[in-house]
């Protein structure tokens, strides 16, 4: 420890100069904050009126998020500056997230197509409307909590 | 861009931290790691339910309400506003991070009081958040949501909903009372004494992780 904060100190003013300038942090801020704005106009005013374009949009959000976490990692939380042995203990593991994701959301994938069609009536069941049954909504509703069925017309 | 080192330096001579960091921070990233993980599982477990089921509920249709806004239909304004104050509070967390490297106990105060500000609106908005969707008779095991294309749907979503932001907001907890004994320490000239402010530097990886993470849950939950 002790020899450590010395060495520390002795590269202070070399390390200085390239980290923590505040106009950086400003920058990555503004990158992050524009990101965030252009996923939100796309979510809120474009995408609900193109459904069939829903994966595209999907698309879209994730080179969004990862574009937004990739800023946060190295710039607010330094990653970037570190040294590249340390930079990939930390990198490294995370690539088995991809596999994670390919392979979790292929079988759930793959379960929603065999259900399908080893029980029609999971398939059927699934594609009733919930306006059909307004009455067993009703007869619920009255008794809980203000009434469940139109989420819209609640405060 | 890793940092620049003279290449005859022996980094693994001993004697000094080969990746060049402190023990404690390298620590702290190794958990943020294991946190990373535990959050990445509840988010794949979120993708993998969802990818099975034929139908899901629209967030644009659930997430719909700001607080005094009455009746009006604003589908992702509340959330941006959450998302916003984490944002910034991040932030404010760097500039304490800032702050500390240049030993400037009253900024980093300033700062670190601005970041505690900020992480307890974030509680207060989603307090509000899970009251609001609780009253529309939403909660573990309750869906009062259709799915897009308005069959009924299963209680996934709200329990998936109400876990996984619940966790998160858990972390956001524990970041401010970590933040509130980081200010104490520094008010009481703990760290001028020890002589340097790394503590502030782990603290600061805590909280941006919280950031980092709500990212993803915002992408996964809100706009998906």
């Amino acid at each position: 420890m002790e020899k450590f904060e010395t060495s520390h100190t002795a590269e202070h003013g070399h390390e200085e100069k390239h980290s923590f300038d505040t106009k950086a942090i400003w920058r990555t801020f503004w990158i992050l904050l524009v990101i965030t704005c252009i996923e939100l106009i796309v979510g809120m005013f474009i995408a609900p009126h193109f459904h069939s374009l829903k994966l595209m949009f999907n698309v879209l959000y994730i080179i969004f998020t990862l574009a937004k976490a990739f800023y946060i990692i190295a710039e607010f939380m330094h990653l970037r500056h570190e040294i590249k042995n340390m930079i990939m203990t930390v990198a490294i593991p995370a690539l088995l997230f991809i596999w994670f994701i390919t392979a979790f959301l292929w079988d759930g994938n793959s379960y929603k197509n065999l259900r399908n069609n080893y029980d029609p009536h999971h398939k059927e069941q699934s594609k009733v409307k919930a306006e059909a049954k307004p009455a067993h909504g009703e007869e619920h509703g009255a008794g809980e909590s203000h009434g469940a069925e139109k989420p819209e017309t609640v405060h | 861009m890793a940092q620049a080192v003279p290449a005859n330096q022996k980094w693994w001579g001993g004697g000094r931290s080969p990746f060049n960091v402190e023990y404690g921070k390298l620590m702290m990233w190794y958990f943020l790691m294991s946190d990373a993980f535990t959050f990445g599982a509840f988010l794949i477990a979120y993708g993998t339910v969802r990818f099975s089921s034929n139908g899901w509920p629209d967030p644009n249709v659930v997430f719909s309400s700001f607080p005094f806004a009455g009746h009006a239909h604003l589908p992702l304004v509340f959330v941006s506003v959450m998302t916003f104050i984490l944002i910034m509070s991040s932030v404010t967390m760097v500039l304490a991070v800032g702050a500390g490297h240049s030993n400037d106990r009253k900024s980093v105060l300033k700062w670190l009081f601005w970041t505690i500000i900020g992480g307890i609106a974030f509680l207060g908005c989603q307090a509000w958040e899970w009251h609001h969707l609780h009253d529309q008779g939403a909660w573990w095991g309750m869906n009062p949501f259709h799915n897009f294309d308005g069959s009924e749907a299963s209680t996934n979503f709200t329990n998936f909903f109400f876990t996984i932001t619940g966790f998160h907001g858990f972390h956001v907890f524990s970041g401010v009372i970590i933040n509130i004994i980081m200010f104490i320490m520094t008010y009481r000239g703990v760290f001028d004494r020890r002589g340097h402010y790394l503590m502030i530097e782990k603290a600061g990886l805590y909280w941006h992780f919280v950031d980092l993470v709500w990212v993803f849950v915002f992408t996964c939950f809100y706009l998906f």
